[in-house]
């Protein structure tokens, strides 16, 4: 065929058997109730390791694990997290230990989702979860306050009126953490020193994935 | 008495005035739908191509896609680089915009052609055509109309006191003026046998399949004049004008708003326009399909009215040709370019016109017509072997000097 075979590849391509892409509407449809927000609004499949919006843990018995240490906006290279520490109250501490996170703010026009702030928690207070659509409208909502980041009494991130989230999305939280922790490799396997958090106990080192 | 227009003279009449009126409105408005349209189709038939899913969200298929950005355009800032010539920066524009649909006026729209009817209609009592004017010049009147749209690009480019714009506006005058030639030899193609300028008479002139030119001025000039009005509306793989890669974005790099969506405007009308002025001169414009006898009718449709129909199905054809170059072809070198016009096409095209010509005088005078065409055979074989020989000589000239072509 020559210079006419070109012709005949591009015409294959019509049909929608070979389209790859995944009808994304934003949320849109799905809020909105359509019905077509089956076929046009679907979410591919996360990877197990994705980089999304923070959370703050809480132990197993319901105390954060946030110690106000501050290593991770020392580490943060957007300058985007701002910590301050405070003293527990002996009688009702926030936190085991002498002192608690009492403002932690980050600021998501800023952060770069670099996770150098996961790696830098001692603790393991600050960990991702997979969610990453959370289109702020301004720039106050842009800074998440303590209140949005810690998780809540079952230990699932809170959702904010602007991020779309789907059914399950608010489960593994800290995926990432536990690849690259020490902790978490695979020859430690059964060797976990992961500290138990609230709604999952201690978990496996990493979910493998198939 | 002098011959003057009988609706100034005596006994003016309302009708013709209002029809004249009502079909330039009709004729506009076709022309910018026409123009929404193909921004879509073809974005939707490239994404196709391109096993992309293309605009989806604006409305059922994306098919408002292009309103949004038009409006979207309309609100941007609207720029003028400091060193733009400020008048003719802003006519330019206008330059490309307003004979992109002047030459849609004088393509027959609809109108029944079959069995030697003229494609006239009655309306509110009135003898007329389903199409804007039908000037006894037709044809001419959209070659020239067709270079005036060089201006356009041309100026743009010019007065935009840049070096990109003005390197695509250099590169457009060239490439349309050499493409002019092979565009209207071709033409003279299809005048020749249809022996009439008006766009009418030409659809009149191709009843049956055997009569369309594309068949019975055998297919070459149909070849060189799709080459060439694909060269002359810049669209891919002649869009060296626009040529992103080398030229930031063309001769309408500086333009932003409503003046750049002007353009863009323009580009897409000219290509309607451009198919549209294909399908009349070689697939019989609003005939149907018909071989000798059998006409493909479609029942229930008043014969005028199923001309529109064929003719949009026509179209329609040559849009998806159109969008289909420009999936499938890569943008020529610019010294490709000018050997494909004036070495190829020109002289194609000039051979082919010669030897239609000589049968056709033939014909008239009852000549031998093998003889005839033997000897213009023979013709053009000596001048192609002429022409190989020039080109070679001045191939190995050019080698001898040490030119860096």
């Amino acid at each position: 065929m020559g210079y006419f075979g070109g012709f005949a590849v591009t015409f294959r391509q019509h049909g929608p058997k070979k389209r790859v892409t995944t009808q994304y509407s934003g949320g849109r449809l799905f809020r909105r109730k359509k019905r077509s927000a089956k076929k046009m609004d679907v979410k591919i499949e996360k990877p197990e390791r994705l980089h999304g919006r923070h959370v703050l843990n809480r132990y197993e018995d319901g105390m954060e694990k946030c110690i106000g240490c501050e290593l991770c906006a020392a580490v943060c290279p957007a300058k985007c997290i701002h910590v301050r520490g405070a003293d527990n109250d002996p009688l009702n501490p926030t936190s085991p230990g002498e002192r608690f996170g009492w403002i932690y703010e980050i600021n998501y026009l800023r952060c770069i989702h670099c996770d150098l702030c996961v790696e830098a928690c001692p603790t393991e207070a600050i960990t991702d979860t997979k969610l990453f659509e959370f289109s702020f409208t301004n720039r106050q909502d842009a800074i998440y306050t303590k209140d949005d980041l810690v998780v809540d009494s079952n230990g699932k991130p809170k959702q904010l009126a602007w991020e779309d989230w789907r059914e399950g999305e608010d489960q593994d939280t800290s995926g990432w953490m536990r690849a690259t922790a020490a902790s978490g490799d695979a020859n430690f396997a059964g060797v976990v020193s992961w500290s138990g958090e609230l709604g999952y106990g201690v978990r496996p080192a990493e979910k493998k994935s198939e | 008495m002098i011959a003057l227009d009988s609706l100034f003279f005596e006994n003016l009449l309302w009708t013709p005035l209002l029809i004249v009126l009502a079909k330039v409105l009709v004729v506009f408005v076709i022309g910018l739908l026409a123009t929404l349209l193909m921004v879509w189709f073809e974005r939707k038939a490239i994404a196709g191509m391109q096993n992309r899913v293309g605009p989806n969200k604006t409305g059922p298929f994306g098919i408002l896609q292009t309103l949004a950005d038009g409006i979207k355009l309309f609100f941007k800032e609207d720029l003028f680089p400091t060193r733009a010539d400020r008048f003719v920066f802003v006519v330019a524009p206008f330059l490309s915009f307003v004979p992109a649909f002047l030459s849609f006026a004088i393509i027959p729209l609809g109108g029944d052609f079959r069995d030697g009817n003229s494609g006239e209609v009655t309306i509110f009592g009135q003898v007329t055509r389903i199409q804007l004017a039908d000037p006894p010049i037709g044809v001419l009147f959209a070659l020239a109309i067709s270079s005036i749209a060089v201006y356009g690009i041309m100026l743009a480019g010019w007065s935009s006191g840049s070096k990109y714009p003005l390197l695509g506006s250099v590169r457009a005058s060239a490439q349309m003026v050499s493409y002019e030639a092979a565009l209207g030899l071709s033409l003279a193609c299809v005048l020749l046998l249809a022996g009439t300028l008006s766009t009418s008479g030409i659809v009149a002139a191709q009843s049956t399949i055997t009569d369309w030119h594309f068949v019975s001025t055998g297919l070459v000039p149909f070849f060189i004049f799709l080459i060439a009005a694909t060269a002359e509306l810049n669209r891919p793989p002649f869009d060296l004008v626009e040529a992103e890669q080398e030229l930031v974005g063309g001769f309408n790099t500086e333009y932003s708003s409503i003046r750049f969506a002007l353009f863009y405007l323009a580009e897409f009308m000219n290509t309607v326009t451009m198919s549209g002025l294909i399908v009349t001169l070689f697939f019989g414009g609003p005939q149907p399909i018909a071989f000798g006898d059998f006409v493909f009718d479609i029942p229930m449709l008043p014969n005028a009215l199923e001309g529109s129909v064929w003719l949009l199905a026509k179209i329609l054809v040559f849009l998806y040709l159109y969008v289909w170059f420009r999936a499938t072809l890569p943008r020529l070198r610019y010294d490709q370019l000018m050997d494909w016009g004036w070495k190829l096409l020109i002289p194609a095209s000039l051979g082919w016109f010669m030897l239609l010509a000589a049968q056709q005088l033939g014909r008239r005078n009852d000549w031998n017509i093998f003889l005839v065409t033997g000897a213009c055979i023979a013709v053009l074989v000596i001048c192609y072997l002429l022409l190989q020989a020039a080109f070679s000589r001045s191939s190995s000239q050019r080698e001898r000097q040490g030119t860096m072509f």
